[in-house]
């Protein structure tokens, strides 16, 4: 019987190893699997690579991982977030890379090397500093840049309700780019709030199928974590 | 006379037509669906994956999975929708997002759009900018006329890295209301009390004024919120 579902999420994240490149969903505070980059952070793994929309923030999980020094490169739209202290002190002191990438170009990169896309072809950009040294062309009239599709040796994403296949449904704007980075990494691991028997999720509901995912752990939502945060929170 | 930050955006809400699917950049756009009207059905996206964005959320009401794309607590309206970020951004790039309205760093005379790296900022951040400058089928301006030390921000050619060129239709601002045109940059309306040399003065862009250029109609306060600013402008 397949059953994705590990114990903890030390066991989900144990397999990452030194040079990983590791993308990590959410956008602000929604999405983002914050256990299991802190599990990353006691796991030990270093020199990463690491793909998300911001640079994360403060010291916890992602601003975390920057402040322990662990991340050699980030690939990002918005690492310039107020919040994001950890990236900005390590960046200016030049320790570490930035691959600055427009946030659409950031997805469609994911979504492509998740669909077995070689590249495409997209106008943002065009003429600026961001496409300095990118192949151009002409389609109809209009000027293109190519860009290539983005993969990653594991993809951390986090979900409300999954059951034991990997069936998996977000709620609200927690969405973003998990269900995109959940097709792009080699292996997925998904934290999810609740864990549902077979069969229950609404099947036309669902919106990440399980194929996509290899492992995932149960993470409950705790109560003062849906107590109304603080305004201004994380990037 | 010059128009305030909320007078800004309610000159904008004028220009947006019911039914439209909107972005709206961060400062003074924000505070433009305080003026739409309430049947005009206008979709506000989100770039994280929203269509139908509501009011903020009031304090103690916030839930920890809603944010908007500068990450503040907000609401749905009757009708929203979420999506994840490919389609998000398929909606913009695709050229269905019909307006989207942002601030500026620069505008040049022929279109070209620099907000999104400022002089001396040290980390560099992009978002979704340029994808919305490349994408919408209507990009607006809404920015104060000059910096906060008077310097033009509407010039011959930005200084700044683009965003995009040639992109920008249309600027509103404290002082006027632009339009990019192929002839040039053409001045459609200006500040109660100004004149098109006023505006003029502070345009690094020789201006071309419109025949039916005119003063802006815009109240003094609407919901008690002044719109025209109370000293006159220098």
């Amino acid at each position: 019987m397949i059953d994705k579902n590990v114990a903890s999420c030390a066991e989900a994240v144990s397999d990452v190893f030194d040079g990983a490149t590791i993308m990590i969903g959410g956008f602000g505070d929604p999405g983002v699997p914050g256990r299991l980059v802190e599990a990353l952070r006691e796991q030990g793994a270093t020199d990463l690579c690491i793909i998300h929309n911001g640079a994360g923030g403060g010291d916890f999980s992602l601003g975390g991982l920057i402040q322990d020094g662990r991340v050699r490169k980030l690939v990002a739209s918005f690492p310039s977030g107020t919040g994001s202290t950890a990236f900005r002190e390590r960046y200016l002191s030049g320790d570490i890379e930035l691959e600055l990438v427009p946030q659409g170009t950031l997805s469609e990169r994911i979504r492509a090397a998740g669909a077995g896309i070689g590249g495409f072809y997209t106008p943002t950009g065009v003429g600026t500093r961001l496409a300095e040294g990118k192949e151009t062309r002409i389609i109809n009239g209009r000027e293109y840049v190519l860009e290539l599709p983005l993969h990653a040796d594991f993809a951390f994403i986090k979900a409300h309700r999954g059951d034991r296949l990997g069936n998996l449904i977000y709620r609200l704007a927690m969405r973003n780019f998990n269900p995109i980075m959940a097709t792009a990494g080699k292996q997925v691991i998904a934290e999810i709030e609740e864990l549902v028997p077979v069969g229950e999720l609404p099947l036309e509901e669902i919106h990440t199928p399980g194929i996509f995912i290899d492992r995932m752990v149960e993470v409950p939502r705790l109560p003062q974590l849906f107590a109304p945060p603080k305004r201004g929170a994380a990037t | 006379m010059t128009l305030t930050r909320n007078g800004i955006a309610y000159r904008v809400s004028l220009d947006l037509p019911k039914g439209g699917y909107v972005n709206l950049g961060i400062g003074i756009p924000t505070l433009i669906p305080n003026f739409l009207p309430e049947d005009t059905d206008i979709s506000i996206h989100s770039e994280n994956g929203i269509l139908g964005v509501g009011p903020m959320a009031e304090p103690g009401t916030e839930d920890p999975d809603l944010v908007n794309a500068t990450k503040e607590f907000v609401t749905l309206n009757p009708g929203a929708t979420i999506f994840d970020h490919a389609l998000s951004f398929t909606m913009i790039r695709g050229g269905h997002i019909t307006h989207a309205v942002m601030g500026a760093i620069e505008v040049a005379a022929n279109g070209d759009l620099a907000n999104w790296s400022a002089p001396g900022e040290k980390v560099p951040g992009v978002g979704g900018a340029m994808d919305l400058a490349f994408g919408v089928q209507h990009l607006y301006i809404a920015m104060t006329h000059v910096t906060s030390k008077g310097a033009p921000k509407i010039l011959n050619a930005c200084r700044c890295p683009l965003t995009a060129p040639r992109c920008v239709q249309r600027i509103y601002t404290d002082m006027a209301v632009m339009d990019i045109t192929p002839e040039g940059m053409m001045l459609r309306e200006y500040a109660p009390g100004l004149d098109p040399e006023a505006v003029q003065e502070k345009t690094e862009p020789r201006l071309l004024v419109a025949d039916d250029c005119r003063p802006m109609e815009i109240p003094e306060r609407v919901n008690g919120v002044r719109l025209v600013a109370e000293t006159a402008a220098s």
